[in-house]
């Protein structure tokens, strides 16, 4: 694999003399995550590449994974738009044997939620995170659809639609579940602008620095066009406080976030709507909790993390009931 | 009847070697992963414990909400279709305090610690003693 990846690193970068330290971090049995770093003429270029080993068909069943190929022009429109992320430096293909994929930098920060929330560290740069998240949020919106690939299109109606019957699939009873989606139902928002969305915007996809925050935006798989106010909603889901108590992450609050994303361009920012997006992205997570565990259920990864995580949609049961009773 | 150990022993003994004695000894992913087996048999052990009673008080609350008998998969069944149809719904009386209730049984096995399960807990706890 070495040789394989220092020779698609070679058309992507000039003068690479050889690649070194290379290690898996993380990731599924479909998709991962690899540290290395490059010799360039005496210097170190520190490079991620995160790859499906087998191509575009090897994605997970039930996937809404965007192909990374995709993934990787995002990043690239992303950057031109003034959005903090790392510079994509290489895309494989086919000739590579090394599945799809692609190759960036690896930039210094941290993106442990728990560590952002809790290190000292960090403890200078949490109350201007909120900020910066509606700031760069803004930046994000306002990337132009029609310069961007084909993405799929999902306001709150079409994932509503989509979660039922994933959820309808599992055939499980959940009377907290059935209440959200009977008062989602009853209480949809009027379309909105078609909008480019990150989709998964949220502590632990924010690669975070001591000293200036937000450097990084990273896991832009389910991207799509829908309501700007899904992103804004979906950082304020009480799973991604990890445990802390400031509504935005853990870390800032709504009038913060709102805000950072009106003052760098942003729509005017509806708090119900918010709500909304807030309460079905807590269902959304409880769904997602269940599809982890038909994973476990269908004999794809019988690891026990993979089973366990079934459990953790009682978490999100709890959250809904404290919004919506 | 079946002999000693008990369910709640043996499960016991297993966490208790895995966390003790295994888990020291692993690095990395395993350790992780060792960590993780840990929980599940905290899940499971508080289950055994909890379910009897968890599971005949929300029995006796579904039929009480429903009006009819049934065991507990039917009638949860039958809770979840008539809120999808709107015929149940915030306004029900009692409907809030069965889902609060069996939604509470449910952390107090699966994540007792979650914060906002502690938060509530804590609330209500406040709201009785009133």
């Amino acid at each position: 694999m070495e040789a394989a990846l220092a020779a698609a690193v070679r058309r992507g970068i000039d003068g690479v003399v050889e690649i070194r330290g290379l290690r898996r971090l993380s990731g599924g049995a479909s998709q991962e995550t690899w540290s290395f770093d490059a010799t360039v003429s005496g210097a170190t270029l520190p490079l991620i590449l995160r790859r499906r080993p087998g191509g575009a068909a090897d994605a997970p069943p039930q996937s809404v994974a965007l192909p990374l190929e995709t993934e990787a022009e995002l990043l690239c429109a992303a950057a031109t738009a003034g959005v903090p992320v790392p510079r994509v430096r290489v895309v494989l293909e086919p000739s590579d044997a090394l599945g799809s994929g692609f190759v960036m930098d690896r930039l210094e920060g941290e993106t442990i939620a728990r560590r952002i929330l809790r290190d000292d560290a960090f403890a200078a740069v949490r109350p201007r995170l909120a900020r910066q998240c509606g700031e760069i949020l803004a930046r994000i919106h306002a990337m132009r659809v029609e310069g961007l690939p084909k993405l799929p299109f999902a306001d709150a109606a079409a994932q509503l639609v989509n979660y039922r019957a994933v959820f309808d699939s599992f055939g499980r009873p959940h009377p907290v579940f059935e209440l959200a989606f009977r008062w989602l139902a009853d209480h949809l928002p009027e379309p909105a602008p078609a909008t480019f969305v990150h989709g998964d915007f949220r502590n632990g996809n924010l690669l975070i620095a001591p000293d200036e925050g937000v450097r990084g935006v990273l896991d832009w798989e389910i991207a799509h066009v829908g309501d700007p106010m899904e992103d804004l909603g979906w950082i304020c889901v009480n799973s991604w406080r990890f445990g802390a108590a400031l509504p935005v992450g853990g870390f800032g609050t709504r009038e913060d976030l709102f805000a950072g994303y009106e003052a760098a361009g942003g729509c005017k920012v509806d708090p119900h709507r918010v709500h909304l997006w807030e309460i079905l992205g807590t269902l959304k997570w409880g769904i997602m909790c269940m599809m982890q565990y038909s994973v476990f259920e269908r004999g794809i990864d019988r690891s026990v993390e993979r089973g366990a995580i079934g459990r953790r949609s009682s978490e999100t049961e709890i959250d809904l009931l404290e919004l919506l009773l | 009847m079946y002999d000693r150990p008990t369910l709640t022993e043996l499960v016991a003994s297993v966490r208790d070697f895995i966390e003790r004695t295994a888990m020291p000894k692993l690095e990395g992913h395993a350790a992780f992963h060792a960590r993780v087996a840990v929980n599940a048999l905290g899940i499971a052990l508080r289950q055994l414990e909890q379910a009897p009673e968890a599971e005949a008080e929300e029995l006796a609350r579904l039929r009480a909400l429903l009006g009819r008998d049934g065991n507990l998969e039917e009638l949860n069944r039958e809770l979840c279709a008539r809120i999808r149809a709107g015929e149940l719904g915030l306004a029900t009386p009692g409907l809030a305090e069965h889902l609060r209730a069996t939604t509470f049984a449910k952390l107090a096995v699966d994540q007792p610690k979650y914060a906002s399960y502690v938060r509530a807990l804590a609330a209500r706890a406040s709201d009785t003693s009133r």
